[in-house]
């Protein structure tokens, strides 16, 4: 140990002795995982949408905190109940020199949903829309129903240049030819695996990034991730993993920065099966599946203590968790607050609902997906066992986790009985989770498509079907609270844990404004 | 023709225990795609077709060439695979290079006076290049050369300069300082492996009659040694370098995650993370057909090595 921190406290002196950070204003970023693609429609995920948000602009633009802000739009609004209206900016144009309009909107729009081969297309977002261009900086964009979404969903698509043409492929983009956005960055070069350089774009119409010139590293590794920032090899990291972070907050060199996400962790209970396979009773015989019971899954979420999941699996960095997005978020209850922990309490209602003995559970989980996952299900069942039901805990890649927690069992049905999983809210409210986890499994609507647990109530499907035709927001957030509300707080369809607080690190005097959509963007890091 | 059989059995095992874990989709897709969504994608990648058909399509389009599309990239898997082979073959050289440049010297000072301090100093050490983990190693060697002593970069491959369209790291100076630790890293259970086997090879060769007689001659020890001993213990050090050149190619893994070097081993252990099949399958199949090409290179260096050592179609 000593040793170690010998060696720390060289990295200390290396740091202060090292070149002046970013002197030529370049900034140099480790992260943990890199685009598949420079084609901002070729991959709807994650690392693949933050690269684009720095070379292409967007309709409307989602800031750190998920809020939309008017971006190659300067408003929008619903003129009637099914066709909203976007007024574009005028005087903006691509890297290549073209001018901006509603033809580029128009020729996006044709493309995105439609590229080949694409591993997760836009089509998400744009299933069921048409456009239409109203006058050369004017779209009509119109639905068959009522779709609240609507802002949220065009927030997600990278606008690209007609100029480009019909036969642009993802290859173009990769090679930098077709590359002209109208984004705070210009594309300069992409060698995959190795790194991705932007350049600042002089022209563009926002607020312009403190960087000149931008290089992406992937590091996969988290140790080598932060080994290489306290090198000095890059400037700046993100996904610091939670061990390292205590060690990071001594040195002296180093700047940590974190904010609250979007993702829950939470628990999903088979509520479809007479007999779950993965619960029995203590001894090994079949009996009715317990979970059915509104009362006892309300007694796990009591016997959970949330305070200590914090504190000492996540280290402190997370927040114990309530309903499906932290305060702050549109159409987040001011009603629910996590549950306390209270094992007493929990007894009870197992005795109630003629459980009093306990039963036999194996909670599943991923070892690889989310901060500390498989942890998180070792404390989970070590709590549960304190109230009498005997636990065994099995966690695995999610290679192999998420295939078989969707649809491993008998035609294609969830397998398991009691399982760990995460959610984050790209849309920054809850109508995507409440869709998506609590709404009755039903394929031909696309709603439950993650509900591995079935959970299902007409009065919440109801709400929550209201609440996506329902335009007006007050009375939407009304609806998705009272969704909620019901389905968390009286069903307990799902058992919330804690949401995932995301850190970042930059050499001493570069900070960042944490994203809640978990993003890591050359725009939000500033030096000061 | 053993070896094409070699290969198709090879190709099966790969192709099958490749495709019943997991499903690729899970790993692609935005969460909130909803159902219809996810079928399409799996119908685009063929996946909703039985492992057998795939199977088949696999074959015959590798028939001509074509090992598929990355699920990921959406570029040929080949192509991509091809793209990263520079990066770890430069690695590879460097760190067979230092295997030779440290190992054989030292394993025959080793075996020349296997007494001395300083041999058994050489003996011990080599015990750790053999225990200590790789992942760990290079962690300590990025914390003592690039955070505490600053005088090396941790990660990545540094300036390239392109040699016949190859970008090639190290010609430049910058290059060659990123690529002096991943190599060590590389190489250090091959320098101890290296002195081993000279260490084992000159303690035999020196107890053999023609090196006595050498002595009685009254030739130079440096001439005995060079010309003698060295010889007659590169067969072995050969045999085991070659293989173990196949192993640095197609394992170098570990210090290519630690290190961040964009090199064939990064590119399969992201694509067994996330399942992309094609390009998992490709390497393994590259993997084989070099493998079987080096055993082949090895048998050649035998017969210039050792002329008694004949290939079977060789006539005089």
């Amino acid at each position: 140990m000593k040793f170690g921190k010998a060696l720390l406290g060289a990295a200390v002196l290396a740091l202060v002795a090292g070149p002046a950070t970013a002197a030529d204003g370049t900034l140099t970023i480790g992260l943990k995982a890199e685009p598949s693609s420079i084609d901002p429609h070729y991959h709807n995920l994650g690392p693949n949408n933050s690269m684009a948000a720095h070379i292409f602009s967007r309709l409307i633009e989602q800031d750190e905190k998920q809020r939309l802000q008017p971006g190659l739009a300067l408003s929008w609004k619903a003129v009637n109940d099914t066709t909203w209206e976007f007024k574009l900016r005028e005087g903006v144009t691509f890297t290549d020199g073209s001018a901006f309009d509603a033809d580029d909107v128009m020729f996006t729009a044709k493309r995105a949903p439609n590229v080949p081969s694409s591993p997760s297309s836009f089509g998400t977002y744009l299933k069921g829309k048409t456009f239409k261009k109203i006058d050369s900086h004017t779209v009509h964009i119109s639905t068959e129903r009522p779709h609240p979404l609507m802002p949220v969903e065009i927030s997600n698509i990278h606008i690209i240049s007609n100029e480009v043409g019909d036969k642009v492929s993802t290859g173009d983009f990769n090679n930098g030819t077709a590359t002209h956005g109208t984004g705070p960055f210009k594309f300069v070069e992409w060698v995959p695996n190795d790194r991705l350089v932007l350049e600042r774009n002089e022209g563009y119409f926002g607020e312009k990034p403190e960087w000149k010139r931008v290089v992406f590293k992937p590091i996969k590794s988290g140790p080598a991730r932060v080994a290489a920032l306290l090198a000095g090899d890059v400037d700046f990291i993100d996904n610091v993993p939670p061990i390292d972070i205590a060690r990071l907050k001594k040195e002296a060199g180093v700047q940590l920065s974190s904010g609250i996400s979007n993702r829950v962790i939470y628990l999903h209970m088979d509520q479809f099966r007479e007999n779950s396979p993965f619960v029995t009773a203590k001894g090994g015989d079949k009996i009715k599946n317990p979970l059915l019971d509104a009362r006892v899954r309300k007694a796990l979420s009591k016997a959970i203590n949330r305070d200590a999941i914090v504190e000492r699996v996540m280290e402190g960095v997370a927040i114990k968790a309530g309903q499906l997005l932290p305060e702050g978020f549109f159409g987040v209850s001011p009603n629910m607050s996590a549950e306390a922990y209270d094992p007493k309490g929990a007894k009870a209602l197992l005795a109630e609902a003629g459980y009093g003995d306990g039963f036999e559970m194996t909670i599943h989980g991923p070892n690889d997906r989310y901060i500390n996952d498989a942890k998180i299900a070792e404390a989970v069942a070590q709590m549960l066992s304190r109230i009498g039901i005997k636990m065994s805990v099995e966690t695995m890649p999610k290679a192999v986790y998420f295939k078989r927690a969707s649809r491993g069992g008998p035609d294609k049905s969830p397998e398991f009985s009691f399982i760990l999983v995460g959610w984050g809210s790209g849309t920054g409210e809850p109508s995507s989770p409440l869709k998506s986890l609590l709404h009755t499994y039903d394929k031909s609507q696309g709603f439950g498509s993650s509900n591995r647990g079935r959970h299902s109530d007409a009065e919440v499907d109801k709400l929550i079907e209201d609440g996506l035709a329902t335009v007006d927001d007050d009375k939407r957030s009304a609806l998705l609270q009272k969704a909620t509300e019901l389905g968390i707080g009286r069903n307990q369809g799902i058992i919330p844990l804690h949401y995932q607080v995301n850190t970042w690190a930059g050499k001493k005097g570069i900070a960042y404004k944490a994203r809640t959509d978990e993003r890591t963007t050359a725009m939000g890091v500033h030096s000061n | 023709m053993q070896s094409s059989l070699v290969v198709l059995v090879m190709s099966l095992l790969v192709f099958i225990g490749v495709n019943i874990v997991g499903n690729p989709v899970d790993m692609l897709i935005n969460p909130e795609a909803d159902q219809e969504e996810i079928d399409r994608v799996i119908s685009d990648l063929g996946l909703d077709r039985p492992v057998h058909e795939q199977y088949g399509y696999f074959v015959f389009n590798a028939l001509k060439g074509d090992l598929g599309k990355s699920f990921i990239y959406g570029e040929p898997a080949l192509k991509l695979i091809v793209q990263h082979i520079p990066a770890t073959l430069e690695l590879a050289v460097a760190a067979l290079l230092m295997a030779i440049v440290f190992g054989i010297p030292l394993g025959v000072y080793a075996g020349l006076k296997p007494d001395s301090k300083t041999a058994k100093t050489i003996m011990a050490t080599s015990i750790l290049g053999f225990s200590l983990p790789t992942f760990w190693v290079g962690i300590m060697m990025i914390m003592v050369f690039a955070v505490q002593l600053g005088v090396l970069p941790s990660t990545g491959r540094g300036d390239t300069v392109d040699v016949l369209g190859v970008p090639m790291s190290f010609l430049t100076l910058d290059g060659l300082s990123h690529l002096f630790l991943p190599a060590l890293n590389l190489s250090l259970f091959k320098i101890s492996l290296v002195i081993r086997l000279s260490r084992a090879g000159t303690r035999e060769i020196v107890h053999m009659d023609y090196i006595k007689f050498a002595r009685a001659k009254g030739l130079r020890q440096g001439r005995i040694v060079m010309v003698h001993l060295m010889k007659n213990i590169m067969i072995p050090v050969v045999t085991v370098l070659g293989l173990e050149f196949g192993g640095l190619v197609a394992f170098s893994t570990v210090t290519e995650t630690v290190f961040a070097w964009p090199g064939m081993g990064k590119l399969i252990i992201d694509s067994i993370h996330n399942l992309d099949r094609p390009v998992v399958v490709a390497y393994l199949m590259i993997v084989v057909l070099l493998f079987v090409t080096i055993n082949l290179v090895v048998d050649v260096l035998y017969s210039v090595l050792d002329p008694r050592v004949r290939l079977q179609d060789q006539k005089s």
